[in-house]
């Protein structure tokens, strides 16, 4: 393992003495090397997030999380090994698969040959050796991405050119190899010019034998004018992870932009969406399901910045928590002064099937402008009896009846994914929960 | 003959206050009776104790089906064994398309009772037929159970199921409720073509008119929790004509 810090629970503990050795060893120099110095400088003033830092209010990493991992090794053949049976396991047809192994890009698990004319795959490695400014543009206010820019090791940076359209989704495979407790920390960019389209799908997962380990992934999305980009997240990580990501997409006029995220893994895990919608008559949809049981925590926060007139934006998130789970959903929606006529709306509905399952829901709206129609709704609630004894009484099983109507709930959610083929795949991911359940 | 179904003395209470006192019926294979009652009887509370919704609770007295110990079974179990309730109000559940709720019942009550579960073919031939014979359009099936059905539109939907499970009791619960006269006739077309002379029907309304469309072979009257009266089909027209004021007075 290299010699790296440890940075953990106490700000006294972070062992920014160390962070030279790291440096070194991450990619890039110059002026990322210096972003890099002033990002660990901002994460060490405020160290792991806790209840007490408001956005963080739900999910104390300080409590939950406790320490950060050490980085983790390139990955030998061995770990490669065992990351080409996991990335069998979650193959999806169809699709240009590129697949990151703890932490880093391998290119001989990854489709890389034949890319269609302006589509662009590099490293992150690659890119940031060659100074590109895009990857530094985070907000580092979060300390969790803050943490990331510091030691962002691999990731992919795919460019998509003005005009062209990707028949074939991009699956980013992010995989836990299984060797000792360890952190990833990636970042990937995906810029999509004018008029072009493309669907990227995002898998975490654990190779066999991968328990406890940290994933810190950021990615800086940027959709052009007239562009389209579907993106779907699937959170299958092992039941002992750590899943702490962040995200921020510059949606530009006449633009799309969707994303559905399925989480059923991972212990812990936190996705932290930022939209900055900068083109008027953008159009944004973001659908979320978490599906929790055991200990697990999932957190989803989304912050939708309409900063301009005329852009229609919709939020819908949903959670099925069990046993002692605990899902999160913060969402806030500022409307700025400028941003007249826009449309946001936001529906968050949680179902609870136990009485230890909690779920916290947060709507915020923020509004400047005085011609928009905006609305959010929430509710929380428990399986309808009346419809559990309607089922009962056609045959059902309590346990199937249970399912069937979950399975509507979370359905519901799904049935905005617009591609055939990825809704399919985040039923699967659900019913696999289920199934599991019964 | 022995009976299909036999109430003997049945007490039932929700929470301190007992709906039934006492109600003895036995049904007989091939048999149509009806219930009558007026509103707070406990008609209702009958059909959903031998349907077995929670939230009752059997203080007294006994349910036999075929000679078992129906209270004794969870919901899915009776179903399977061949009880069916056509609810008064049958319940709308979204994200469910009614196809696949008729396949996933019918399949887990052929399999409750070890039979081979339907081939996707054989299942939707069955369906479309009976669906048919009902005048149930395709386009309603791909939607979610009773989402956006009219009150005819749901009834039809309980006798489709009745159609298709070939349950051996059939309890239809206020059928009338909330149908106007040519939904009454096209749904009780569809009841009658299931009268066969293994199959039962219990048949609970308010009025009258019902039975005009399914004629009984007993009917009951039913006040303050108690079977008052029983008789044949003809005491329905004596209700329709008298009302019943007597009876309420005679349970007192």
């Amino acid at each position: 393992m290299m010699s790296i810090a440890v940075a953990k629970t106490e700000k006294a503990d972070v062992a920014g003495a160390n962070f030279a050795s790291i440096v070194a060893s991450q990619p890039g120099a110059g002026k990322v090397a210096d972003a890099r110095r002033e990002a660990f400088d901002e994460f060490q003033r405020i160290g792991l997030p806790h209840r007490r830092i408001e956005e963080w209010k739900y999910t104390d990493l300080r409590a939950l999380m406790r320490e950060v991992l050490p980085v983790a090794p390139t990955p030998d053949a061995a770990a490669l090994a065992r990351a080409e049976a996991a990335v069998k396991l979650h193959a999806i047809d169809g699709v240009r698969r590129l697949v990151l192994v703890d932490g880093a890009l391998a290119v001989a698990l990854s489709d890389l040959s034949a890319l269609e004319a302006g589509l662009s795959i590099r490293s992150l490695r690659e890119t940031l050796d060659a100074g590109d400014d895009r990857l530094l543009s985070l907000d580092t206010g979060n300390p969790m991405t803050a943490l990331n820019t510091a030691l962002m090791t691999d990731g992919v940076v795919i460019d998509v050119a003005d005009g062209a359209k990707l028949a074939k989704p991009l699956h980013i495979v992010h995989i836990a190899s299984g060797g000792a407790p360890a952190a990833m920390f990636t970042r990937s960019l995906v810029s999509l010019g004018k008029e072009s389209a493309a669907t990227v799908v995002e898998s975490f997962v654990a190779g066999e034998g991968a328990g406890v380990y940290q994933v810190h992934d950021t990615a800086v999305m940027t959709v052009g004018d007239r562009a389209r980009l579907d993106h779907v997240r699937l959170i299958e990580d092992s039941r002992d992870a750590f899943n702490i990501a962040s995200a921020e997409v510059r949606v530009g006029a006449h633009a799309h932009y969707s994303v559905a995220g399925v989480t059923t893994g991972a212990l812990v895990s936190r996705y932290q969406l930022v939209v900055n919608i900068a083109g008027e008559y953008a159009r944004v949809e973001t659908n979320g399901v978490n599906l929790l049981n055991g200990k697990q925590h999932a957190d989803t926060t989304l912050v939708m910045n309409h900063d301009v007139p005329h852009c229609v934006s919709r939020e819908g998130f949903r959670a099925v928590v069990d046993d002692r789970g605990h899902s999160v959903f913060q969402g806030r929606i500022n409307v700025r002064q400028p941003a007249q006529q826009t449309d946001a709306k936001m529906m968050t509905r949680a179902l609870l099937l136990s009485d230890e399952a909690e779920a916290d829901n947060k709507p915020e709206l923020e509004i400047f402008a005085d011609d928009v129609t905006c609305g959010h709704g929430a509710a929380i609630g428990a399986l309808d009896d009346q419809l559990l004894f309607y089922l009962r009484a056609r045959g059902l099983a309590e346990k199937e009846a249970e399912a069937l109507l979950i399975q509507a709930f979370v359905g519901e959610a799904i049935e905005a994914i617009a591609d055939d083929n990825l809704r399919e795949l985040a039923i699967a991911a659900a019913t696999r929960w289920l199934e599991a359940r019964r | 003959m022995s009976a299909l179904l036999e109430v003997k003395n049945l007490q039932v209470s929700v929470g301190d206050r007992e709906i039934l006192h006492g109600l003895t019926l036995s049904v007989n294979p091939g048999e149509v009776h009806a219930i009558m009652g007026p509103n707070g009887s406990g008609k209702s509370t009958l059909s959903h104790v031998i349907a077995g919704k929670p939230g009752y609770d059997v203080t007294g007295g006994q349910i036999l089906f075929k000679g078992e110990d129906l209270l004794e079974m969870a919901p899915d179990v009776r179903a399977a064994k061949g009880v069916f309730l056509a609810f008064q109000y049958p319940v709308e559940i979204p994200g469910v398309a009614t196809m696949t709720f008729l396949r996933t019942a019918l399949n887990a009550q052929r399999k409750a009772r070890g039979e081979a579960e339907f081939s996707t073919p054989d299942f939707l031939k069955r369906v479309r037929e009976v669906a048919a014979s009902l005048n149930i359009p395709q386009e309603m099936l791909k939607r979610g159970v009773n989402v956006g059905f009219s009150g005819g539109e749901k009834k039809r939907n309980e006798v489709l199921q009745m159609a298709l499970f070939q349950p051996s009791l059939c309890i239809l619960d206020e059928m009338d409720s909330g149908l106007d006269i040519d939904a009454l006739r096209v749904a009780s077309e569809g009841v009658n073509a299931l009268r066969t002379p293994d199959r039962a029907m219990v048949v609970i309304t308010h009025y009258q008119r019902l039975l005009d469309y399914i004629v009984p072979d007993h009917v009951h009257v039913m006040s303050k929790g108690k079977v008052v009266k029983s008789g044949g089909k003809e005491l329905a027209l004596e209700l329709e004509a008298n009302g019943y004021a007597q009876y309420q007075e005679a349970a007192a």
